[in-house]
């Protein structure tokens, strides 16, 4: 899809949405537009009802993590060393810091096209709220589910944001690139340990 | 047996009701119950026989298929995809295909194309078949229905293993073609089972179709509205049974699909009976495209000569490829940083999302029918869980 005209739409409903269209290098061409959470639903709305666009078909909801990357430049400087002007080759370090990300495919059922790539941004990877499309899109219900599990975002406005494959007594979110392996690998916080503890204290208690 | 739903669907939009109403009763369907297909578990609270409220869990199966994709080469995640949905691996192969020639912008040669769409369709007859028998061994019709699906469907199942070696975790596709080609013979065996097939439709049909029980059962049940389904990203029989025309060998054209020509059966309700009946009728269809698949397939070259697989490093970008598996849209999202293995790798399960109004269409329904709502759904907690 042309996301251009698109972003021009939006801007022209949406007044004081922050937008950035993210371009795709790969020959599928499926490039992207970034909006703000703060804009998010009226962007979505203005997606799924404006006519010529009737995105009102939300397939695919992802969640991404980017780690903060470091990116190290060489410069060449003139310095006095020793008394004597040299160029001195400068490492300048750069970093920037990680975010997560969520994507939302959409295609019109109306109008047969798609896909358009709708991004959202957290600001780092501390802060994890985001808004949620699911009032817009019921379809982002489970997945935006999905991403609050194994991503740990926090979707501000979803209805029902529970962990939807790990078990809620589980504390970290395994998608994550950072996430680290358990090595117990048998070990299961879950209310079996404690069933059996008192199965045992029973026991101990029972006269024999 | 049947649902009244109006006057009960009130009664959940009040939860004052639900909490701490002693004349209701919390049940857990499942993860051992046959008729949930798999691990897969319903908190239900009921008011007698009625649903009030109904809470999917998911999660017994899970084994973060996308987090070990990330630690795969490209080619490695390929037989990972065939335990998604593990009766139709051959679409999951062409989804997970697809989306990566879509990265890297892989041609196809004509013989692997026709290969693709014979097997594909031949799943998607097999997947139908299977589900007609399943949903008729869970409304009550015990054995005979289930057991003539899969004597039928053990006949396609043969023609997969001698193509691929493997009944189900077939691992057939490459990027730019397909692993194997025919042996000899097989071309001709596919014929006759496909020859054959019809005949044993209408013998499945006239047994099912018109018996009353099956029609007292499932219409009227589980009813979705057209703008429900769309919202709610309900995809493959499950949206066209509510009228939605969006088919997407239709609307996306990929492979050679537009060389053939088949309809796209609609329903008119939205009910267990319409997705009971769009199922058959999309084998009629399938039929239809097979035949004509068989008559035009050429000789040639089943891989693309240009494309290693092994050493496949597409450069940094992102693509999202979809196709319509029996089961709905089936996609895959992928990410690539320009190294061997992708960066993010998304499983789009159509299994999961189609279940993600199950409440809505269970509320005021019977615990039988929401035995056989699930049913109609068509789920396989291979691709719910991942």
């Amino acid at each position: 899809m042309i996301v251009e005209p698109i972003v021009e739409s939006i801007k022209a409903a949406v007044p004081g949405a922050a937008l950035e269209i993210v371009l795709n290098p790969s020959p599928s061409a499926q490039h992207s537009i970034v909006v703000d959470a703060t804009h998010a639903v009226a962007v979505a709305k203005h997606l799924r009802d404006a006519v010529g666009l009737q995105f009102d078909y939300c397939s695919n909801v992802t969640g991404v993590d980017w780690l903060p990357k470091e990116t190290s430049t060489t410069t060449k400087v003139k310095r006095m060393v020793d008394g004597v002007e040299q160029e001195v080759a400068e490492v300048t370090k750069t970093s920037t810091p990680g975010y997560f990300e969520a994507v939302y495919h959409l295609y019109s059922v109306a109008l047969r096209h798609g896909p358009l790539v709708l991004r959202m941004r957290t600001i780092d990877r501390e802060q994890t709220h985001m808004a949620s499309l699911t009032p817009v899109w019921r379809s982002a219900e489970f997945q935006e589910r999905e991403i609050f599990d194994l991503y740990g975002v926090h979707f501000d406005g979803h209805p029902d944001l529970r962990r939807l494959l790990m078990w809620d007594e589980f504390t970290d979110h395994p998608m994550r690139r950072d996430y680290v392996d358990p090595d117990d690998y048998e070990y299961e916080p879950t209310a079996h340990a404690e069933v059996l503890e008192r199965a045992r204290k029973h026991q101990e208690g029972a006269p024999s | 047996m049947s649902s009244t739903t109006q006057g009960i669907l009130d009664v959940s939009a009040q939860p004052s009701l639900i909490e701490g109403d002693p004349q209701l009763l919390e049940l857990s369907m499942g993860p051992q119950h046959p008729s949930t297909h798999g691990v897969f578990r319903m908190n239900v609270v009921l008011d007698g026989e009625t649903v009030v409220k109904l809470k999917p869990v998911f999660g017994y199966l899970h084994r973060n298929h996308e987090k070990i994709a990330e630690k795969q080469t490209y080619l490695g995640c390929m037989p990972y995809t065939d335990r998604l949905d593990y009766i139709c691996s051959l679409t999951n192969n062409w989804a997970y295909a697809r989306a990566v020639e879509e990265l890297a912008a892989i041609k196809i040669p004509e013989r692997a194309e026709y290969l693709r769409i014979i097997t594909a369709e031949l799943t998607r007859l097999q997947n139908h078949t299977c589900l007609v028998g399943f949903l008729m061994q869970d409304m009550g019709a015990s054995g005979t229905p289930l057991m003539y699906a899969f004597r039928e469907r053990e006949k396609i199942l043969d023609l997969f293993e001698a193509l691929t070696g493997a009944r189900m975790m077939c691992n057939y596709m490459r990027f730019g073609g397909c692993r194997v080609d025919t042996p000899a013979g097989w071309l001709a065996e596919t014929q006759k089972v496909i020859d054959a097939y019809p005949k044993f439709l209408d013998e499945f049909e006239k047994l099912l179709t018109s018996n009353e029980i099956l029609m007292a059962r499932t219409q009227g049940v589980g009813k979705v509205s057209k703008e429900l389904a769309v919202s709610a990203g309900l995809s493959g029989p499950m949206l066209r049974a509510c009228g939605v025309n969006y088919d997407i060998r239709k609307v996306d054209r990929y492979g050679i699909y537009e060389r053939f020509p088949f309809r796209v059966p609609l329903g008119d309700h939205g009910d267990v009976y319409d997705r009971y009946m769009i199922r058959l009728l999309e084998m009629r269809e399938s039929l239809k495209i097979l035949q004509q698949a068989m008559r035009e397939i050429p000789e040639g070259p089943i891989q693309d000569p240009a494309t290693k697989p092994r050493l496949f490093r597409p450069k940094v970008g992102e693509a999202y490829g979809r196709i319509e598996c029996p089961k709905g849209e089936l996609g895959f999202y992928l990410i690539s940083d320009g190294t061997g293995t992708p960066y993010r790798f998304r499983v789009r399960p159509p299994s999961l999302i189609n279940l993600t109004i199950l409440e809505d269409m269970c509320l005021g329904a019977t615990v039988a029918d929401v035995v056989i709502i699930l049913g109609s759904v068509d789920i396989v907690l291979g691709e719910v869980d991942r």
